[in-house]
């Protein structure tokens, strides 16, 4: 029996390590307090500038003069030590890094806990905080505890309106906020080969809503050809253990289209239980749900219609903005009366668009529903994209097998 | 190494987004935390953290990555938190920034003394008597030098 990180990590799961990181990550927010912590390092430069990356997606671009500063004393760290540094409006850093900087078998460590999104390319991917990251940029290395393992293995593919989203979802249901904690989850099975890289990027995303290290999928020949979009050849063989300490076994034909309700991630029930609650805003986009993919699947829905609520679409990145642009995605959407931002985090956060007021009610394709995130007084309900694309269209939770005359 | 400290309960899943909201997180000034600490949990519970010992249900520090959460309650006076359980990032940034985390299953009486020796994993809550998996050197290394960056200034 060995997992994957044990392949990775190259140590018996339980045993800690020292390992020198492939590929280091921060955003606009803990990039600030990174550099806050590296710099009572006392150190030149960092020791592996070629394998850091800056990426401003946050509060993008900065809402106050006071966020301008800060981001400002940023750039030029990054600018002076030849930091990778990608601009606001290029997108969320998990997508920036998972469009062709991230290979399998690396090990990547971000200044986020969305980091274990990347698990979805057969990296060893975890997020840390800033302390954490300062060591790395000054030692090019982390301490880990090799994680113990969960498999999640998936059969059969998707029935009924439910996609991948629900399945995270209903991942963190069966193993509550901290059922994943310190483990990493590996979902593999027959299941796997129908979901392609925007799909898995979603499931992996929502395995730290479950207190896991990180959501892993093995390379297989849907990563190469992805990765080969990005000009890069991987032949990268790891393979999954023939037994696990603990499986799940998911049946994707069992997945139905469901809702995590405020103010936990993993009180998750079917759609059905909520339809017809009148919504104030739909929120389509983040790390979880901002990709090429689900943009797509929001317009095949949106198609000749219009919303009746406030509804903003945010792309994950530049280059989910670009081909939904040049593949008609974006018209569909702009005349179905979607507000486009720019690619970034958007309202997720709650502090500088899209921020909801006292009693108002939201459906986010985000990954997590906490009180006041995104506004104080706020609710934050989550589900797919075509749950909030449906519902968007009603101006009420409705399930997306619906047909909405509009 | 000896911790003491007052009691404060607190339930299970605390998310760092209820010990320091989103929407403080940017700025250079760490009393900006410390003064909103729990504000979306309790507005009073930030008077009432100096000198004290958090023992909270499972999943403390649930959520974002934020060290803010770590640093407000240092900053704050807290003394050591003790819960059955972590999640993972806020454990390490705990740790990190010098502010002992202590996993263990107890019982916990608002306002109790506690008495907490990380190396030989005994607590005593007014009295009575608890046992926990000793921290490990590493943790405690990093522990006494004050933090990671300390620890690796020490060691460099
Ligand atoms: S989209 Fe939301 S969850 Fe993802 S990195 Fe940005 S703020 Fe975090």
């Amino acid at each position: 029996m060995t997992t994957f990180s044990e392949q990775v990590l190259h140590a018996k799961e339980g045993t800690f390590v020292d390992i020198a990181v492939d590929k280091a990550y921060v955003h606009d927010g803990t990039g600030l307090q990174t550099l806050i912590a590296w710099r009572k390092l006392e150190r030149d430069a960092p020791l592996f500038p070629e394998r850091l990356s800056i990426i401003f997606d946050h509060i993008v671009p900065p809402n106050t003069g006071l966020t301008a500063d800060l981001q400002n004393e940023v750039r030029r760290f990054a600018k002076s030590h030849n930091i990778s540094f990608s601009e606001c409006g290029i997108g969320i850093c998990h997508q920036v890094m998972a469009e062709g900087r991230v290979l399998p078998a690396e090990v990547v460590i971000g200044a986020d806990s969305h980091s274990c999104t990347l698990g979805a390319l057969g990296a060893f991917a975890t997020g840390v905080g800033a302390t954490d990251m300062a060591a790395i940029w000054a030692t090019g290395s982390i301490w880990l505890k090799v994680p113990h393992t969960t498999g999640i293995v998936l059969s059969n593919s998707f029935t009924g309106g439910a996609e991948p989203k629900d399945l995270a979802l209903s991942c963190v249901e069966l193993l509550g906020m901290d059922g994943g904690t310190y483990r990493a989850l590996e979902f593999t099975g027959d299941g796997v080969e129908h979901l392609n890289i925007d799909d898995r990027l979603t499931i992996a995303n929502l395995a730290v809503e479950t207190g896991a290290k990180t959501g892993i999928f093995y390379p297989d020949s849907m990563t190469k050809k992805y990765l080969s979009e990005f000009g890069i050849i991987s032949d990268t063989k790891l393979s999954p253990p023939l037994s696990y300490e603990s499986k799940i076994e998911i049946n994707l034909e069992d997945i139905e289209p469901v809702i995590a309700y405020p103010p936990r991630v993993d009180d998750v029930r079917p759609v059905s239980s909520l339809e017809g609650l009148e919504l104030d805003q739909v929120f389509i986009g983040t790390c979880t749900n901002g990709r090429y993919s689900d943009l797509f699947r929001l317009s095949q829905i949106l198609k000749g219609k219009e919303v009746r609520v406030k509804t903003i679409v945010v792309p994950a990145s530049r280059k989910v903005l670009e081909k939904a642009s040049s593949n008609g995605v974006l018209d569909i959407l702009i005349k179905s009366g979607c507000m486009i931002g720019v690619p970034g985090c958007g309202p997720c956060l709650g502090v500088h668009m899209g921020v909801l007021g006292e009693g108002e009610i939201c459906l986010s394709t985000a990954n997590r529903n906490f009180k006041n995130r995104m506004g104080i007084g706020g609710d934050i309900y989550l589900s797919s994209v075509s749950t909030a694309a449906a519902s968007a269209l009603a101006g009420r939770i409705t399930h997306p097998e619906v047909n909405n005359e509009n | 190494m000896k911790i003491e400290g007052n009691a404060i309960c607190l339930g299970p899943d605390i998310d760092t987004d209820l010990i320091i909201a989103g929407r403080y997180l940017r700025t250079k000034d760490h009393t900006v935390w410390v003064s909103h600490i729990f504000e979306d949990l309790d507005l009073d519970l930030g008077k009432r953290l100096n000198g004290s010992v958090i023992i909270a249900g499972k999943n403390f520090g649930c959520g974002s990555s934020r060290e803010q959460a770590a640093v407000a309650l240092k900053g704050a006076g807290v003394k050591a938190v003790i819960a059955p359980g972590f999640a993972r990032i806020f454990f390490r940034n705990g740790i990190n920034i010098g502010l002992p985390l202590i996993e263990c299953e107890c019982k916990c009486k608002e306002g109790a003394d506690v008495i907490c020796y990380p190396e030989t994993g005994a607590l005593l809550i007014d009295g009575v008597e608890f046992h926990f998996e000793p921290l490990s050197d590493r943790i405690l290394a990093i522990l006494k030098s004050g933090g990671l960056l300390q620890y690796i200034k020490a060691n460099q």
